[in-house]
C-alpha cells in the first residue's frame, strides 16, 4: 500500500486534483438570502418551466454543470467521468442528467454528504492518475423532496420549529490535475452512524455524531487542531445540530470556535422562516462552491473544511419504526 | 350566543390538535385517525350527538364529527337490518362528504393541476 492513506479514515491527495471551475445555481427563496450574489444563476420559480419538480431538479443539476463546464471552455465531453447524486428515489435528477454527458457516469448516493463524497471521489481518481478531468455534481429541490420524504406541498403540512428547510438548487464542480486553482488536499471518510434518533424532523440531531466522528477521524489521524483551518464547515446539521456537534467535538477535547459553522445556517434570513436553517444535498453545495469557493479564490480564506453531512434514511426506514443512520465525509480544500 | 360556542368549542378541538402535535411525535396521519376514532367512540355512548346540540358547527365541522357518522349510521342500521347493517350502514350519513370530497378533489386537480 502506498503511504497516502492515513490511519483508517483519512487519504492525502498527493499529486493535485484542483478544484478548477464551479457552478451553483439556486432556487427563488435561496435567491432572497443573504448568499445570493455568490451564485451563477437565480431561478425565477420553483417550476423553472418544466411539468414536475422532478423535472425541475434535473434544470437545476444540467445548468449547474453546464456553468461549471463553460467556466473552463469545455464541451460535454471534454470530461473522463462524471460523478453525481441526489435525493430522489434512484436517484433519478443524476441519471437523466448524466444522459446529457457522453463519458463515464458514476452515480453515488451519500444523501445531503454526496457533495463532499463527489468531490472526494473525484480527487482520488485524479490523484490515482486515472483521469485529469472530473465533473462532480448535487442538487436537491424543496418541492421534490416534501413529496419524497413527508407530504405533498399542497397538503400544507405544518412543520416543528426545529425541522428544516430542503434548499433547492445544484451545485457543480470540475476538478481537474493541471488548470490551477484551491487544491483538494485531504478526504476523511466518515463511517455510518446510528444515534437512535428516530424523528425525521430532527435530522440534524440525528447527523450531528456522523459529522462530530468524521472531524475527529480527520483530526486526530492528520494530528492537527480545528484551528489549522480559516474555516470549518458542516453541510446541513441546523442550528441545533450545530450546537449537538459542537457539544460532541468539546466532550472529546476539540474546540470548534468562531472558525466552525454550518452551511444551513448561513443561507437564509432569519425572516425566510426556515425552521432550524437549511437542508438538503444543495445546503452544502451552495455555500461550498460558491461563497466559499469564492473566499478561496480572492485568497479571503486559505484552508477550509467542508464536512457535508447525510441521514440516510428512507421514508419507508421511517414508517417501519427505524432509527436514522447518517454519515459524513469530510474534504479539505486549501489554496497553494 | 351559538356564534360563540361554535368559536371556543371548535376551537378547543383546535387546541387538542396542536398539543398532539407539539408535545408528542405523532403525523398528521395518526392526528387525524385519533380525532375520527374519537368521535367514532364518543358517538357510540351518544355524546357526540349532545355536543352537536350544544355547540352546532364548533363539533360538527372537525373530523370527529365524521367518525361520529360513521358511527351513527352503522348503528342505526344495525338496529334496523341486524349486523349486517354495519356494514351497508357504515357511509349512510357520510355518504355526501365522500362524494362531495371526491368529486371536488378531482375539480381542484382539473383547474390547478398540482404538481406536489
Amino acid at each position: 500500500m502506498n503511504s497516502s492513506r492515513i490511519g483508517n479514515h483519512t487519504i492525502k491527495i498527493e499529486s493535485p486534483a484542483y478544484l478548477s471551475y464551479s457552478g451553483v445555481v439556486a432556487g427563488p427563496k435561496e435567491g432572497l438570502g443573504p448568499l445570493t450574489g455568490d451564485y451563477d444563476g437565480v431561478k425565477e420559480d420553483l417550476e423553472m418551466g418544466e411539468k414536475s419538480f422532478e423535472k425541475s431538479e434535473r434544470r437545476l443539476m444540467e445548468d449547474a454543470c453546464s456553468i461549471a463546464l463553460s467556466k473552463g471552455n469545455l464541451g460535454k465531453g471534454d470530461i473522463d467521468y462524471f460523478i453525481a447524486g441526489d435525493l430522489l428515489n434512484q436517484i433519478t435528477v443524476s441519471g437523466f442528467c448524466a444522459l446529457e454527458h457522453p463519458v463515464p457516469f458514476l452515480g453515488i448516493y451519500g444523501a445531503c454528504a454526496n457533495l463532499t463524497q463527489g468531490l472526494g471521489l473525484g480527487a482520488m481518481f485524479i490523484a490515482g492518475g486515472y483521469g485529469s478531468r472530473v465533473l462532480v455534481a448535487t442538487s436537491s429541490h424543496n418541492c421534490s423532496a416534501e413529496r419524497q420524504y413527508r407530504y405533498p406541498t399542497e397538503y400544507g403540512f405544518q412543520k416543528p420549529g426545529w425541522a428544516q428547510w430542503t434548499v433547492t438548487g445544484a451545485g457543480a464542480a470540475v476538478i481537474t490535475s493541471e488548470v490551477k486553482a484551491p487544491r483538494i488536499t485531504t478526504v476523511t471518510w466518515g463511517e455510518a452512524v446510528d444515534s437512535g434518533i428516530k424523528d425525521a424532523s430532527s435530522l440534524g440531531s440525528a447527523m450531528a455524531p456522523a459529522a462530530a466522528a468524521a472531524m475527529l477521524f480527520h483530526f486526530q489521524e492528520l494530528q492537527i487542531d480545528p484551528q489549522y483551518y480559516d474555516l470549518i464547515v458542516t453541510g446541513d446539521l441546523g442550528q441545533y445540530g450545530m450546537q449537538l456537534a459542537r457539544e460532541l467535538m468539546e466532550r472529546r477535547n476539540y474546540q470548534l470556535q468562531g472558525n466552525y459553522t454550518d452551511c444551513g445556517t448561513l443561507i437564509y434570513y432569519p425572516h425566510q422562516q426556515v425552521g432550524a436553517g437549511g437542508s438538503g444535498c444543495a445546503s452544502s453545495a451552495l455555500v461550498t462552491l460558491g461563497n466559499i469557493y469564492r473566499r478561496l479564490n480572492e485568497g479571503e480564506l486559505n484552508k477550509v473544511l467542508v464536512v457535508a453531512t447525510g441521514a440516510l434514511h428512507s421514508p419507508t426506514s421511517c414508517f417501519q419504526g427505524d432509527s436514522i443512520p447518517a454519515v459524513a465525509h469530510a474534504v479539505s480544500i486549501e489554496n497553494e | 350566543m351559538e356564534y360563540l360556542l361554535a368559536f371556543v368549542v371548535g376551537g378547543l378541538f383546535c387546541v387538542v390538535g396542536q398539543l398532539l402535535f407539539d408535545l408528542t411525535s405523532w403525523t398528521p396521519g395518526h392526528v387525524l385517525t385519533a380525532f375520527t376514532v374519537a368521535g367514532g367512540l364518543l358517538g357510540g355512548v351518544g355524546w357526540y350527538d349532545k355536543l352537536i346540540e350544544f355547540a352546532g358547527a364548533g363539533a360538527s365541522l372537525p373530523i370527529s364529527s365524521f367518525g361520529n357518522a360513521l358511527v351513527n349510521g352503522a348503528m342505526s342500521e344495525a338496529a334496523a337490518n341486524g349486523v349486517i347493517g354495519v356494514l351497508t350502514g357504515m357511509f349512510e350519513l357520510t355518504s355526501t362528504g365522500v362524494t362531495a370530497a371526491i368529486i371536488f378533489g378531482f375539480l381542484a386537480a382539473v383547474v390547478f393541476s398540482p404538481r406536489g
